[in-house]
């Protein structure tokens, strides 16, 4: 049985930081740590996590941490494992926490070459689907729609006009050991997953979507009632890829309508029906090709 | 354990490492000055389900005697804590 909120480890390994109320990724890294445990090392690249975690004198990790660069993320992964590993250290877990940026455009290229050597470590990407601790610029995974200060919504351009890039897939392309993807309203889904990764040899990543209340415009009370809407009006999926196969973890039974999800954020506010018509549309085909190719067992509950 | 409190807070050029390592959960501020209202439990509805204990961002909610209890501390009153909990054993309340 996977660990629950009442076998949960007690101690808490990012207290005190800086996030603004209601972060969701900062409640990503408090679980992920807390399944993990003490002997982890965290590595956390420029981002929204490092700029809270770590102002000295106020340092809120009460494991081993350490900031990477930008791009470096999966690269300071693998020497940690390397290093720890030459000195005959084998009871520990190296974990990176790096954002949607992070991982989708600066760190892209140390991930892909940590995956291709099959370092044995764990990746975990809090995506709040945009640079949010620079001030919200668009990343690669910012949805379809989204304002941002570099994707305005103005008279011509309606936000972002890109669509979000499929990571988990991109991720799982390399032929990884285990992939999945994860949400913070669902964060017994995500504590298995973590738990379930840290017993796989090789590299591992973890995709888990972490409401901004900040960059999306929303209360602070609401990121993980919204994070479990934009799984069940079917823009997130939650998925798992292990030896060669795609697994769905969960299906609405009906899709709630995603124009609610969307008119919830100030960062979709101006979209036109026009516009959540074509977000619809992509979810259908996207969806499409899910029940195609993943594999779904319903008796399987999250 | 957590990261906790210290008194000293290193200042002088001599206190601040040469290198940039640190002890680690070396917390010198809270953050309840963040908090515009506050979080108070009804602890005679509260069945210690822990789902508000897991929701927190801050890790601010900890497991008392099968309930719960709230380090007002580092609460920066977010709220996600009383929308979870479905027995609204959580209110928010203004700061004063």
């Amino acid at each position: 049985m996977s660990i629950t909120a009442k076998t949960l480890d007690e101690n808490e390994y990012f207290y005190g930081h800086k996030a603004c109320a209601g972060c969701g990724g900062s409640l990503a890294v408090r679980i992920a740590l807390k399944v993990l445990g003490e002997r982890t090392v965290a590595v956390l690249p420029a981002g929204c996590m490092s700029a809270v975690g770590f102002n000295f004198p106020q340092l809120c990790f009460s494991n081993n941490a350490i900031i990477s660069t930008f791009a470096g993320t999966a690269s300071m992964l693998t020497g940690i494992e390397a290093g720890l590993r030459a000195q005959g250290i084998t009871d520990f877990q190296a974990v990176g926490f790096a954002g949607d940026g992070g991982t989708a455009d600066i760190g892209l290229q140390a991930l892909s070459g940590a995956i291709d050597r099959n370092d044995d470590i764990l990746y975990i990407c809090y995506d709040n689907e945009a640079y949010m601790n620079t001030g919200i610029q668009k990343s690669s995974l910012t949805p379809f729609g989204a304002r941002t200060t570099t994707t305005p919504a103005g008279k011509n351009i309606r936000g972002n006009l890109r669509p979000k890039k499929n990571m988990f897939e991109i991720v799982a392309a390399h032929d990884i050991p285990y992939a999945a993807t994860a949400n913070v309203g669902f964060l017994q889904d995500f504590m298995r997953k973590v738990e379930k990764a840290s017993k796989i040899k090789g590299t591992k990543f973890i995709h888990i979507i972490a409401p901004c209340p900040t960059g999306w415009g929303i209360p602070s009370d609401e990121t993980v009632e919204i994070a479990k809407e934009i799984v069940n009006c079917g823009l997130w999926v939650l998925a798992e890829y292990e030896n060669g196969e795609y697994k769905l973890n969960y299906r609405p039974k009906n899709f709630s309508n995603p124009a609610d999800y969307l008119k919830k954020q100030s960062r979709f506010r101006h979209l036109t029906d026009e516009d959540i018509q074509t977000i619809i549309t992509s979810r259908d085909i996207k969806w499409g090709y899910i029940d195609k190719n993943y594999k779904f067992n319903q008796e399987e509950k999250l | 354990m957590k990261p906790y409190l210290r008194e000293k807070v290193p200042k002088t050029l001599s206190e601040i490492p040469e290198y940039t390592v640190f002890e680690a959960g070396y917390l010198v501020s809270k953050n309840a000055g963040w908090r515009n209202v506050r979080p108070t439990v009804d602890k005679a509805k509260c069945v210690g389900c822990l789902k508000c204990y897991l929701c927190c961002p801050d890790g601010v909610i900890a497991k008392q005697d099968g309930k719960i209890a709230i380090d007002y501390d580092f609460c920066k009153g977010c709220g996600i804590c009383a929308k979870t909990c479905k027995l609204g054993a959580i209110e928010m309340e203004a700061e004063i």
